[in-house]
């Protein structure tokens, strides 16, 4: 059992991406999915009990150390300048792919009131954004959709975490 | 009339659209198309006065305002009283208002998670975009639209009085000058911050002015601008060496 944990925590301190439970699975091949994922939130209830600078947590449908956020002043001056803000026409554009995906640019555009090239095109370079595919209707449209690291870098463990949108849900009710 | 001149980051007509609602406290479901037709008119003016080009999106909501004022003018069609009250002309603009907010506080609350090399860090793997972006030594820097640069001229006439306004300042000043004053003062210093060449100018003309070349030298690619965060400094930098 402890090495079991010690072999986990090795895992996860050794991958580059997070890690998700079936490649442990994958790895302890004489454990049950469901052990690890009890393993797994043990080692999250350690590492946060201990309060140190470093908790585990699941993103993008793996697990992850990371830093504790409210240590981020210090950790944002050992890696100055490296963090690339999002500008409120990108958020905004990211936002509507994230909730409204797969969707074309044209229901981007329509919901913002503005031509969303720019600010896609820089969601793109930044992988937060993908292309899916193309729809099949006339002019075959470009379908965009969020990308994993999309889930990483907003801290999900998977689009279901996103919160609803309340005003969206409220006029639903209203049409019915 | 005065209107308030408060020309904040928007992000497009509905974003202007949704300010003014906010701005008079009007209730979303029951707006006043006339008041809001005119103060949306006025800050199109206002833009349009600063020599802003205009995206079309910004027309064309105005063209929709206006059609839903002069539909709400008429008297409605005979026959239609006695059932339903005819649909409401502004249904489908408040439906994408709605819309459009929603969004708009999707991605404020996305914004306030803890976000991955903001907030939360990985072990010092360096990332993607750190190694695309090792050596280039401004990288911290973003591009900036007009809107921040129309924001931060805001903040520099903010402060002023309006009787100083009015006083009239008969130094001829050009455009072609202006320029010149910017780009001497780049190649001298290799670069320079907006407030910089704005902050001593006490009159709106000169400011005016010198915005206006800025905006033209980045028309003609002669310089860059660049900030280090949203409402940090406007660096500017000659967009060729020498």
């Amino acid at each position: 059992m402890e090495e079991k944990i010690a072999i986990i925590e090795a895992l996860l301190f050794a991958s580059e991406a997070p890690l998700t439970v079936e490649r442990i699975v994958e790895t302890l091949s004489d454990t049950e999915k469901k052990e690890i994922v009890s393993l797994l939130e043990g080692l999250i209830r350690e590492y946060d009990a201990r309060g140190g600078g470093i908790c585990l947590r699941e993103v993008a449908g793996g697990f992850q150390f990371r830093t504790r956020t409210d240590l981020s002043p210090w950790v944002r001056k050992l890696k100055i300048g490296r963090s690339a803000l999002l500008s409120p026409a990108a958020l905004e554009t990211l936002a509507v792919v994230a909730y409204r995906q797969p969707l074309v640019k044209a229901e981007i555009d329509r919901i913002r009131g503005v031509d969303a090239s720019g600010a896609l095109k820089g969601l793109l370079e930044k992988k937060l954004v993908r292309i899916v595919g193309r729809k099949d209707v006339p002019g075959k449209p470009i379908i965009y959709g969020t990308t994993r690291k999309f889930l990483e870098v907003f801290n999900l463990k998977d689009l279901s975490e996103l919160p609803t949108l309340r005003e969206l849900r409220d006029l639903q009710e209203q049409q019915e | 009339m005065s209107y308030e001149i408060k020309l904040d980051v928007f992000e497009g007509p509905l974003d202007l659209l949704l300010y003014l609602i906010r701005k008079n406290e009007i209730d979303i479901y029951n707006i006043p198309i006339a008041l809001i037709t005119e103060q949306y008119l006025s800050y199109l003016e206002i833009m349009r006065s600063l020599n802003l080009d205009l995206a079309g999106e910004y027309l064309v909501l105005a063209s929709t305002l206006i059609h839903i004022k002069s539909k709400l003018l008429l008297p409605p069609a005979e026959g239609e009283g006695e059932e339903e009250e005819g649909e409401d002309p502004r249904a489908e603009l408040v439906q994408q208002l709605l819309e459009y907010q929603a969004f708009k506080e999707a991605a404020l609350s996305l914004n306030e998670r803890p976000l991955l090399d903001r907030d939360v860090f990985t072990r010092g793997a360096a990332s993607e975009e750190e190694q695309t972006t090792a050596g280039e030594a401004d990288d911290a820097l973003i591009e900036v639209d007009i809107f921040e640069l129309v924001t931060a001229f805001r903040r520099i006439i903010a402060g002023f009085d309006r009787k100083e306004d009015l006083e009239i300042d008969m130094e001829k000043m050009s455009l072609t000058d202006t320029i010149n004053e910017i780009m001497e003062r780049l190649s001298e210093e290799g670069q320079i911050t907006f407030s910089d060449l704005l902050g001593d100018r006490t009159d709106r003309r000169r400011i005016i002015y010198t915005f206006l070349a800025i905006l033209e030298l980045m028309k003609l690619r002669m310089v860059r601008a660049y900030q280090s965060g949203p409402f940090g400094a406007i660096r500017l930098f000659p967009a060729v060496e020498g």
